[in-house]
C-alpha cells in the first residue's frame, strides 16, 4: 500500500496556527512523524484560514518547510490551478516528486491539471466528480475515470501516475455509498493495462460518526480486497497501520514473519 | 514505447550491496574482495533494472581431510586435502575460486572436536595463505559455534569475513562477534521463507546493519529439492524486488555439498555401469545444480569440485556478457 499521510493540513488546528505564524516547528515535527510511521508521500493542505489573497505564498512557505526536512513526495492538496502551480514546482525543486491533489473529470479543469502533471512529471489524483457533482453509480464513476484516463494518454502522463479516486462519503451520510465504491475500485483496475492505481481519502468516510478509527480500518481492509492501492489517512493510527500491514500480508502482498508487524516498520524507517 | 519497453518489468525495491574482504584501504590485508548483490531486477534480465554487481564463485575448504568424499571429487583435489592453507592456494590459484568457504568441521564433536583456538589457528593460516576474502563456516552444533566462532571473529578481526550460521534460536552472540569485529553474516533458514524474514528481523533488532547480511534458505541438489529452493529464493527474491527490505539481502547457496550427497554424483561406475563415468558424472551433478540456482537469483554459490567451479564460472561470464 501506498500510504499519504493526510496531517499536513490547515484544517488540523496545531498546523492551522502554525501556517498563520509560519512557525516551522510543528510542520517539519509532523512530516518527520508520519514518515517514520511509514507515509510513503506526505499530503499538503493549506486549510481554508489562510485569505484567499495569500493562499498561493502560504502553500510555497509550506512545501519549502516540508522539503527541508524531507524528498518524500508531496501531494500538493489544492483545486485552485494557481495554487498548484506554485506548490509543484516548490514541491520539484532538485529532483523532488509531487502529486496533484487533486482533478475532477470536468473537462475544463481536466486538460489544465492532465498539463500540469506532464510538465511536472507528477502523480495526478482524478476524482469521480463531473459537471454534475459527485457521481453516485459504480457506472457514472467508471465513466468519468475512464474520461480522466483518456485525457492522461492525450496529454502523455503514464498511466502509473494516474490514481482514480472513487470518492468516499461519509457514512452517515450515505450508507450504500461504501459499497458502491467497493465495486467501483474493482472496475477501476480493469480499465486499462496497465491498471491506474485507485485512491481512497479515508478519512471522510468517518466524518461525523462515533467510532471513526474502527470504521477506518475496517473499510481500508475491505477496499484492498477489492484492489485498493493507494490511501490518503492518518499513519500516526498505530492500529489502522496493523490493520493495512495484516490485510497486504493476507493478500499474499508481503511475506510473513512473526514479527511483522515491525518489520513493516523497520523496512520503512529504511528508507 | 516500444514492444520491448511494454515487457519490462518496473521493479520498485533492490537487493542490498554486500561487500566481503577488506584491503588496505580498508583495514584489511586483503588483495582482492568482493561485491555481490545490488540487483534491481530478476537475475540476466539487465533491461528490467540494475544487474547485480557479480555472482562470486567460492570453493570449500575443510580444515580436516574430508573422509567419505567420492574418489571422483577426492581426486580432483588431490593431496592438498592435507593442509588447508595448500587446498585453499590451489582453489584460488589454480582453480580461480572468488573467496573461500573455510569449514570448520573439525570443530564438530564426532569429528576430532577441535578447540576454538585451534580453529582460529587455522583461520589465521588460510588468510596467510590467500588473498582472497574468507567465508568462516562453523560446524553447525549451536553451542559449539557460539565458543568457536567467536574466537575465530576475534582472530580474523578487520578481514571483513562472512560467518556462518545464525539461526532463529541462536544468533545472538555471532551477532556480537560480528558487529565488534567487522564482519558479514549468514542467516539460516531451512526452506522456510517466514524464517528467512524474521531471522533478518532478530539479526538487524541487534542494530546488525541489513547490508552486512547474507541469507541461506538451504540448497537442495538436483533430484533432491532442487526446486524447493529454487521457489524459496525466487519468492524472496520477487518480494525484495516489490521493495519488501527485510528480503533484500544476497543468497547463498551449498551447492558442492547437497550435489555430492547425491546418488547419481557419488556412485562408482563398478557399481552402476550404466550410469557413466563417474569422473563426469558427479561434475554435471553439481554444474547442473548450480546454473539452476543461478537463475533463481543466488548471489554466492559454494562448489567443491574444481572443474565445476571453473565451468560455473564461463557460464556466469556467458550470462552477463551481452
Amino acid at each position: 500500500m501506498y500510504v499519504i499521510g493526510e496531517r499536513i493540513n490547515g484544517m488540523f488546528k496545531n498546523i492551522g496556527n502554525a501556517i498563520l505564524a509560519k512557525d516551522k516547528a510543528p510542520v517539519q515535527e509532523m512530516a518527520e512523524k508520519q514518515l517514520s510511521a511509514g507515509a510513503d508521500a506526505l499530503d499538503i493542505n493549506v486549510g481554508t484560514r489562510v485569505p484567499k489573497s495569500e493562499r498561493i505564498a502560504a502553500m510555497e512557505w509550506l512545501v519549502d518547510v516540508v522539503r527541508e526536512v524531507t524528498k518524500a513526495p508531496l501531494s500538493i492538496d489544492n483545486p485552485g490551478p494557481s495554487t498548484m502551480r506554485a506548490g509543484l514546482a516548490r514541491a520539484c525543486v532538485g529532483g523532488g516528486t509531487a502529486i496533484i491533489n487533486s482533478t475532477t473529470g470536468r473537462a475544463d479543469k481536466l486538460d489544465v491539471f492532465m498539463k500540469l502533471a506532464h510538465e511536472f512529471d507528477a502523480g495526478i489524483v482524478g476524482l469521480s466528480i463531473d459537471e454534475n457533482g459527485v457521481a453516485p453509480s459504480a457506472d457514472e464513476k467508471l465513466e468519468i475515470g475512464m474520461r480522466i484516463i483518456a485525457s492522461a494518454m492525450e496529454n502523455d502522463v503514464p498511466i502509473e501516475n494516474v490514481f482514480l479516486d472513487p470518492i468516499i462519503l461519509p457514512l452517515n451520510v450515505d450508507q450504500a455509498a461504501p459499497g458502491i465504491v467497493l465495486e467501483t475500485i474493482t472496475q477501476f483496475k480493469m480499465l486499462s493495462d496497465p491498471a491506474p492505481h485507485v485512491v481512497i481519502g479515508l478519512s471522510n468516510l468517518s466524518q461525523g460518526a462515533s467510532e471513526r478509527p474502527l470504521i477506518n480500518r475496517t473499510f481500508l481492509v475491505m477496499a484492498m480486497a477489492a484492489g485498493l492501492d493507494t490511501s490518503i489517512h492518518d499513519p500516526l493510527d498505530d492500529e489502522l497501520t496493523n490493520a493495512m500491514v495484516t490485510a497486504e500480508l493476507l493478500l499474499n502482498k508481503t511475506i510473513y514473519s512473526n514479527s511483522y508487524l515491525s518489520a513493516y516498520r523497520k523496512s520503512k524507517q529504511m528508507e | 514505447m516500444t514492444l520491448l519497453d511494454t515487457a519490462k518489468e518496473r521493479w520498485s525495491g533492490t537487493i542490498s550491496t554486500l561487500t566481503i574482504g577488506a584491503d588496505a584501504a580498508a583495514g584489511g590485508t586483503r588483495k582482492s574482495v568482493v561485491t555481490v548483490g545490488g540487483a534491481g531486477g530478476l537475475p540476466f534480465a539487465p533491461f528490467d533494472g540494475a544487474p547485480p554487481h557479480s555472482i562470486a564463485v567460492a570453493m570449500e575448504v575443510w580444515d580436516c581431510p574430508p573422509e567419505d568424499w567420492p574418489r571422483s571429487l577426492a581426486d580432483a583435489l588431490g593431496d592438498v586435502v592435507a593442509s588447508p592453507a595448500e587446498w585453499a592456494k590451489a582453489c584460488v590459484e589454480k582453480w580461480g575460486a572468488d573467496l573461500i568457504c573455510l569449514r570448520l568441521a573439525s570443530t564438530h564433536p564426532d569429528q576430532g572436536d577441535a578447540s576454538p583456538q585451534e580453529a582460529a589457528a587455522t583461520v589465521r593460516s588460510v588468510l596467510e595463505a590467500v588473498d582472497v576474502p574468507l567465508i568462516i563456516w562453523g560446524c553447525d552444533l549451536p553451542d559449539k559455534d557460539n565458543l568457536v566462532l567467536s574466537v575465530c571473529s576475534q582472530a580474523a578481526a578487520g578481514e571483513r569475513c562472512l560467518l556462518g550460521t545464525v539461526t532463529e534460536d541462536n544468533y545472538k552472540t555471532l551477532v556480537a562477534s560480528c558487529l565488534a569485529d567487522g564482519h558479514c553474516l549468514i542467516g539460516l533458514s531451512p526452506i522456510d521463507i517466514n524464517i528467512a524474514k524474521q531471522v533478518n528481523v532478530l539479526v538487524t533488532d541487534m542494530g546488525f546493519p541489513l547490508d552486512r547480511l547474507v541469507m541461506y534458505q538451504t540448497t537442495g541438489a538436483l533430484g533432491y529439492g532442487l526446486e524447493y529452493t529454487y521457489s524459496i529464493q525466487e519468492r524472496g527474491r520477487l518480494a525484495a524486488l516489490g521493495n519488501d527490505r527485510l528480503m533484500g539481502v544476497p543468497v547463498i547457496c551449498m551447492v558442492g555439498q547437497e550435489a555430492w550427497r547425491a546418488k547419481e554424483a557419488r556412485a562408482t561406475s563398478e557399481e552402476l555401469p550404466g550410469w557413466g563415468d563417474e569422473g563426469e558424472r558427479g561434475v554435471y551433478w553439481e554444474i547442473a545444480t548450480a546454473t539452476a540456482l543461478l537463475q533463481a537469483g543466488s548471489d554466492i554459490l559454494v562448489m567443491r569440485h574444481p572443474k565445476a567451479a571453473q565451468a560455473l564460472k564461463t557460464t556466469i561470464d556467458r550470462l552477463t556478457t551481452v
